[in-house]
């Protein structure tokens, strides 16, 4: 009796892979994460699936009002800009130069302020107090400026876009990294990982990173519509993405003077980030919930 | 601490990433006249001097003169200043104004559509890049109604959308730390004994749990005022506002170095400063927090 219960126990129950994906976005924001699979397929397939050249300034068509309107067409579904380039091609490619950003931005940044936080966290002590200073200092800077400034020096392109808001965005992620690590070293498989004679190298990425991903993924998901905003903010200001590369923020500055006559320069970009910031937002605050319930309050 | 790292950073960026001097010849100027500027800059010191005179200019309130205008640019900034602060100001209003009720209705009517209409604001306005609001409001407000000057300053209307675009996002941001931390305190034991003391709601929720709750906010005060003067410079630029911010932008278009740098330096240590007397005048609030 006392097997057939253990084997009643023992018995995996046989889940297709698809049901536990399916139950793992149980709950989740469809209208948020369809959104990001839009941003990404077009970031991906912009080629394809455009039909004007983004960059050829074509004046004859310069400010052609979108579809709805007197004067507009659906071969610019969304008008054209100052300089007769359609808008919505330029919105699409715009999503390349946003993803770019925000993945090298994020992945730089975010994996070299996760190794400071491992580093922290494990050895404590002095390396701690030293590189908990620095990462205090630079939250303490205001990080657009900072920005601004370094791409001011070195000159306005997309490299140094990413170096910049990546110089930034670490201070958080070991912040954070630490925070968790110094709650595990705590724990009794840490201990036993370093009897049986682990690495420091290895108990790090071994036993320390997996447990602080949860966290880690839910902040790089908060974060990438941050990098956007401060992409685009760069931009608008003359200081990210140079002209005629069509970028979110550069296309709201090229605009702007044409405010009062032609709204939809300006509206359709400004839209656009809007929705995909929103997007990731909503869904990191449905991951966070999720993968790691007694962080609600970040 | 943080300043004299700022300092060093901004230092080395200017000086060795270029010869400043280089940029300020004509092309086809000779070797002799780059040499003779440089002696005249200073920059064939060596780098510990050079940064020594950067910082007592800098102390001594003397930023150099703007390449494009040749004025000084301390003049330029003391124009500008008092500008940023007034609009600034405007924009500390608009948010302590909007975000208090807006904090207070959704936590009291959790779950209810009034909630979900405050909470759904606050999440928009974390979304919208405040310079595209600021166009949003010029193309209803100016172009659509006529009510609002876009540009410029002047009376009080020139200080709406610009204070209200500019408070938007820390409209957002402490409308939802609020709600969070409210609900958290209603939970608490002393807010069952206002209750049960018989306290009217109106006072259980304005006076003894806000109260505990802003504490949350003011924590993060220093962050908001480093938030407000970032994005002060966007705005500036949407709505043409004589500021510090229009004068960086400037410097950006024209490649105006000592500009850009001084208005970077200034701001960032207004930045600085600010959050680490808020921080001060945090723990002196509140006795359970003190630096250690």
């Amino acid at each position: 009796m006392a097997v057939a219960i253990d084997d009643a126990v023992l018995k995996p129950i046989k889940v297709s892979i698809l049901t536990k994906v399916l139950a793992g976005f149980k709950g989740a924001p469809l209208i948020p994460l369809s959104i990001i699979v839009v941003f990404v397929f077009s970031a991906v397939f912009a080629d394809l699936i455009t039909f004007h050249d983004a960059y050829k300034v074509n004046l004859p068509d310069r400010l052609i009002p979108p579809f709805w309107q007197d004067g507009g067409s659906l071969s610019h579904p969304l008008g054209t800009d100052p300089l007769g380039r359609d808008v919505l091609v330029r919105i699409i490619y715009g999503t390349r130069v946003s993803i770019i950003i925000a993945g090298a931005a994020l992945t730089i940044g975010g994996g070299f302020g996760t190794l400071v936080g491992l580093t922290a966290g494990f050895y404590g002590g002095k390396v701690d107090t030293l590189l908990m200073r620095l990462a205090d200092i630079t939250l303490a800077f205001p990080l657009i400026l900072f920005a601004i400034l370094m791409v001011m020096v070195i000159g306005p392109s997309m490299m140094n876009v990413i170096v910049a808001i990546s110089l930034v965005l670490w201070a958080r992620y070991a912040r954070v990294i630490r925070g968790e690590v110094l709650g595990l070293m705590q724990r009794d498989f840490i201990a036993r990982a370093r009897v049986s004679g682990a690495s420091d190298w290895r108990i790090m990425m071994r036993h320390l990173l997996p447990n602080v991903m949860p966290t880690l993924i839910v902040l790089l998901t908060l974060q990438v519509g941050w990098v956007i905003i401060v992409e685009a903010s760069l931009s608008f200001l003359g200081a990210g993405i140079p002209p005629p590369t069509p970028a979110w923020g550069s296309m709201l500055a090229e605009g702007r003077e044409y405010v009062s006559t032609a709204w939809w320069v300006t509206t359709a970009p400004g839209i656009a980030i809007m929705l995909v910031v929103l997007a990731f937002n909503l869904s990191g605050d449905w991951l966070r919930e999720k993968l790691d319930p007694k962080q609600r309050s970040i | 601490m943080a300043l004299f790292v700022l300092s060093i950073i901004i230092f080395m960026m200017v000086r060795l990433t270029g010869d400043p001097a280089l940029l300020m010849l004509p092309p086809d100027a000779g070797l002799e006249a780059l040499e003779d500027l440089r002696h005249s800059m200073g920059v064939d010191k060596p780098l510990i001097v050079q940064y020594g005179l950067f910082i007592n200019d800098y102390a001594h309130g003397s930023f150099g003169d703007s390449l494009r205008s040749k004025t000084p640019v301390s003049e330029l900034v003391s124009d500008r200043l008092p500008n940023s602060i007034k609009l600034i100001g405007a924009a500390f209003f608009f948010v302590i104004l909007i975000s208090l009720p807006l904090g207070v209705l959704s936590a009291v009517y959790k779950g209810t559509w009034i909630d979900t209409l405050c909470t759904g604001f606050a999440v928009l306005g974390q979304a919208i890049p405040v310079f595209w609001l600021g166009m949003l409001l010029i193309q209803l407000f100016t172009v659509k109604l006529g009510w609002l000057p876009s540009s410029g300053m002047g009376g009080l209307t020139h200080y709406i959308m610009p204070a209200f675009s500019l408070g938007f996002f820390t409209v957002a941001a402490i409308t939802r730390l609020l709600r969070s931390s409210l609900l958290e305190s209603m939970d608490s034991e002393y807010i069952k004994l206002a209750r049960i003391k018989g306290l009217t709601e109106f006072k259980v929720v304005w006076k003894h749990a806000l109260r505990n709750s802003l504490i949350s906010v003011v924590t993060l005060g220093g962050i908001y005022i480093a938030i407000l003067i970032t994005l002060g410079i966007l705005v500036e630029v949407v709505f043409a506002w004589p500021g510090m911010g229009r004068l960086l932008f400037q410097g950006i278009v024209f490649r105006d170095f000592p500009v850009v740098q001084a208005v970077v330096m200034i701001s960032a240590a207004i930045v600085i400063t600010t959050s680490l007397m808020v921080d001060i005048a945090y723990a002196y609030l509140d006795p359970r927090i003190r630096l250690q």
